[in-house]
């Protein structure tokens, strides 16, 4: 039983085709990450996921319900968390939350409970009948985070969650998204550009590009997919004459870069070309002052799926950048 | 029905937190009353009227002595006497004098040969309201100068009695119910446009729509909760307004009753026109730049400052379909004439009816989806 199961699920706007035909399935307890440029249809996949943006064909099940035909049902098994910050600045943490248990027809006395309980989840208990006004940008994260939880949903979703977060509380929100799947049994589908992210939190990836899925497995698999898994970086004392030819030579090398005395190696095979490396040098009596074996990143990955040239595209102004709007932060 | 109760409270706990918008909808009318209801109200005074008498007989003397006591008492007038009839006549056209009162010189002697004289008065027209002043004292001082100095004993001229029914209804007071109808307006223009597109804009609608609520409960919370909002700055403005226009007994409990109620009725009607106007509506810019002509369209057409009898056809159309024509009727009908609701019963129907359609199109026009 899959807690999402996508089946060639497409959305057409007018001439453009923004999800072509996607198919995947997430099982229960799954963290799910979606990758993808810009426009990639990341977010159009999402909005149909979560009954937001009625898809033009194929079907998407969630928790067992249609995301179509079964709407209501949908809606009360998930939590979505949106991009932007759409917590009400101007009422209180607690506020916030109670409107959202309020909709989704909480009765008090369980609504009180849960509120105490998640708010304190999320580290913002002392500051629970605070504005949210008065919120850095990470608070107002987690307080989402809270509030999406407060109907107790079985499948979360949540679009680029850490977006414009400094350091320090994006693995705040990281630890505390690990902590809650755990203790609250979720299936997370979460989209995000940092690879970081993707690496630390999800059990598998789907990369999509130009509203198709390019690759799709876990991402130490993805990793592995690369060709040429590891960068070697060497710096000699004083390289004898020839040694690029040697080096190149070396098993696994798939390519080589030289700077003076500093060479930079691809190799299929980390652990065997550095060992060959070591014994070469010893050979020819040259002093190694550095060396570094790194693994190839989900960056590599990304870019080694959907290629490296910028996606310039027009796309419809967005009403949330109007400058007509009250300011109200 | 709890989750429409959830999107009210929302929307009153954010209404109490910054109160900007009951300000704006409350302080703009009545800035607007009083500023109105005291430009356009007042009688006329003080125009500068050159007097050229180019007779001297008996009977036109008398005519000037009786110009000179209206200009006394009435202030009305304020004569400057003139031997050169054309000085009198650059003056006027120099805009030194509002009108000129010429007695011609054969008036006496045509008053004594019973020979219908005349007197001209010379007006500058520009101003409309200056003129029709002037004429209107003119044309009531000529009856009393024409009647014989001793009554007939029969007498056949049928005189016309005017019985007011209404104490003196100053301006201000007559510009009230247009006023109270336009801060419902304001509430719902900001509460119902500016702040339900600001928030569509950010998303906060988003987060409604991911939530297990039906579309119809969508739409009667927002409107519920744009209603209320425009009911509180009706109910300052039927208290405030009264007090500062001088109604008299501005407090009288049973008035307040049947306005309460027509606030509710009228706060609906604009709160639902709103929504109908702003349901396919993304762009922040929208609302804010249809405001000032919505106000124009449906403020002024309404007989709020100008009674629509004077209106041209298509204005009458517009006043015919205009929800305002019929708020300020009825608020009209309580206010200065204390009636009961049987007379505003008409009003109320349309209100109602306005109601149900917009609300109804609203409902068929909204999207559940992005």
């Amino acid at each position: 039983m899959f807690d999402i199961e996508v089946r060639d699920l497409t959305k057409r706007f007018g001439d453009f085709l923004a999800v072509d035909a996607l198919n995947f399935s997430v099982e229960h307890g799954e963290v799910f990450g979606l990758l993808g440029p810009n426009g990639a249809g990341k977010s159009t996949l999402m909005r149909m996921l979560t009954t937001l943006v009625p898809p033009t064909s194929g079907t998407a099940r969630v928790n067992g319900f249609d995301v179509a035909r079964q709407a209501n049902a949908v809606r009360q098994s998930i939590g979505v968390i949106p991009q932007a910050m759409t917590s009400d600045l101007d009422l209180s943490a607690v506020e916030n939350m109670s409107i959202f248990a309020k909709l989704y027809g909480i009765p008090r006395e369980k609504r009180v409970r849960t509120i105490k309980a998640l708010l304190a989840e999320v580290d913002l208990e002392q500051w629970a009948d605070k504005p949210v006004k008065m919120f850095s940008g990470g608070m107002r994260r987690r307080l989402e985070i809270a509030r999406g939880l407060v109907h107790e949903p079985r499948t979360f979703f949540l679009d680029e969650p850490t977006t414009g977060l400094d350091p320090v509380s994006r693995v705040a929100v990281w630890e505390m998204l690990i902590r809650l799947k755990r203790e609250r049994d979720l299936t997370i589908l979460m989209t995000t550009h940092y690879m970081d992210e993707a690496d630390k939190l999800c059990d598998r990836i789907a990369i999509v590009d130009h509203g198709k899925l390019v690759a799709l497995d876990s991402p130490l698999k993805l990793k592995a997919s690369v060709p040429g898994k590891n960068i070697l970086e060497v710096s000699f004392q004083d390289a004898p004459a020839g040694w690029v030819d040697t080096l190149r030579t070396l098993p696994d090398v798939a390519d080589l870069k030289a700077d003076g005395n500093i060479f930079r190696i691809s190799s299929n095979n980390g652990p065997r070309t550095t060992v060959a490396l070591m014994e070469a040098a010893r050979n020819a009596n040259a002093t190694i002052t550095a060396l570094s074996v790194q693994s190839t990143t989900l960056d590599d990955v990304f870019v080694h799926y959907t290629g490296r040239q910028l996606r310039d595209a027009l796309q419809a102004p967005s009403a949330a950048n109007s400058p007509f709007m009250m300011n109200r932060n | 029905m709890h989750r429409v109760w959830a999107i009210i409270e929302r929307d009153l706990r954010r209404f109490r937190r910054s109160p900007v918008l009951v300000i704006v909808s409350i302080i703009m009318p009545l800035v607007q009353l009083v500023v109105l209801g005291y430009a356009f109200g007042g009688i006329i005074r003080n125009l500068k009227v050159g007097v050229v008498n180019e007779d001297h007989g008996l009977p036109a003397i008398k005519l000037q002595e009786m110009f000179q006591a209206v200009a006394a008492n009435a202030r009305t007038f304020f004569p400057i006497y003139y031997s050169d009839k054309a000085q009198a006549m650059r003056d006027l056209r120099d805009g030194r004098l509002n009108g000129v009162l010429n007695i011609p010189p054969l008036f006496s002697r045509k008053v004594l040969a019973g020979a219908n004289p005349d007197v001209a008065l010379i007006e500058d027209n520009t101003d409309q309201f200056s003129s029709s002043a002037m004429e209107g004292v003119m044309s009531q001082m000529l009856p009393a100068y024409n009647a014989p100095p001793v009554a007939a004993r029969e007498s056949a001229g049928a005189t016309l009695s005017i019985v007011e029914v209404y104490p003196y209804v100053p301006y201000i007071q007559f510009l009230l119910p247009g006023t109270i109808v336009l801060s419902i307006f304001v509430s719902a223009m900001i509460g119902g446009g500016i702040i339900f597109i600001d928030d569509k804009a950010r998303g906060l609608h988003e987060g409604y729509l991911v939530t297990p609520i039906t579309k119809f409960e969508l739409i009667l919370g927002f409107t519920l909760a744009g209603a209320a909002k425009a009911i509180i700055s009706g109910l300052v403005l039927i208290t405030a307004g009264s007090l500062i226009a001088g109604i008299p007994d501005p407090l009288d409990p049973l008035r307040m009753l049947r306005m309460l109620l027509l606030v509710v009725v009228v706060a609906m009607a604009l709160i639902s026109m709103m929504f109908l106007i702003m349901v396919r509506v993304s762009d922040p810019l929208v609302p804010r730049a249809i405001f000032g002509m919505l106000n124009t369209v449906l403020y002024f057409p309404s007989g709020a400052v100008y009674p629509t009898g004077s209106f041209p056809a298509w204005m009458k159309v517009i006043a015919t379909v205009d929800p305002f024509t019929y708020a300020v009727h009825g608020f009209k009908d309580l206010i200065l004439k204390n009636t009961g609701l049987m007379a505003i019963s008409g009003d109320l129907a349309f209100l109602v009816v306005f109601t149900v359609l917009c609300m109804s199109a609203a409902t068929v026009l909204f999207r559940r989806t992005l």
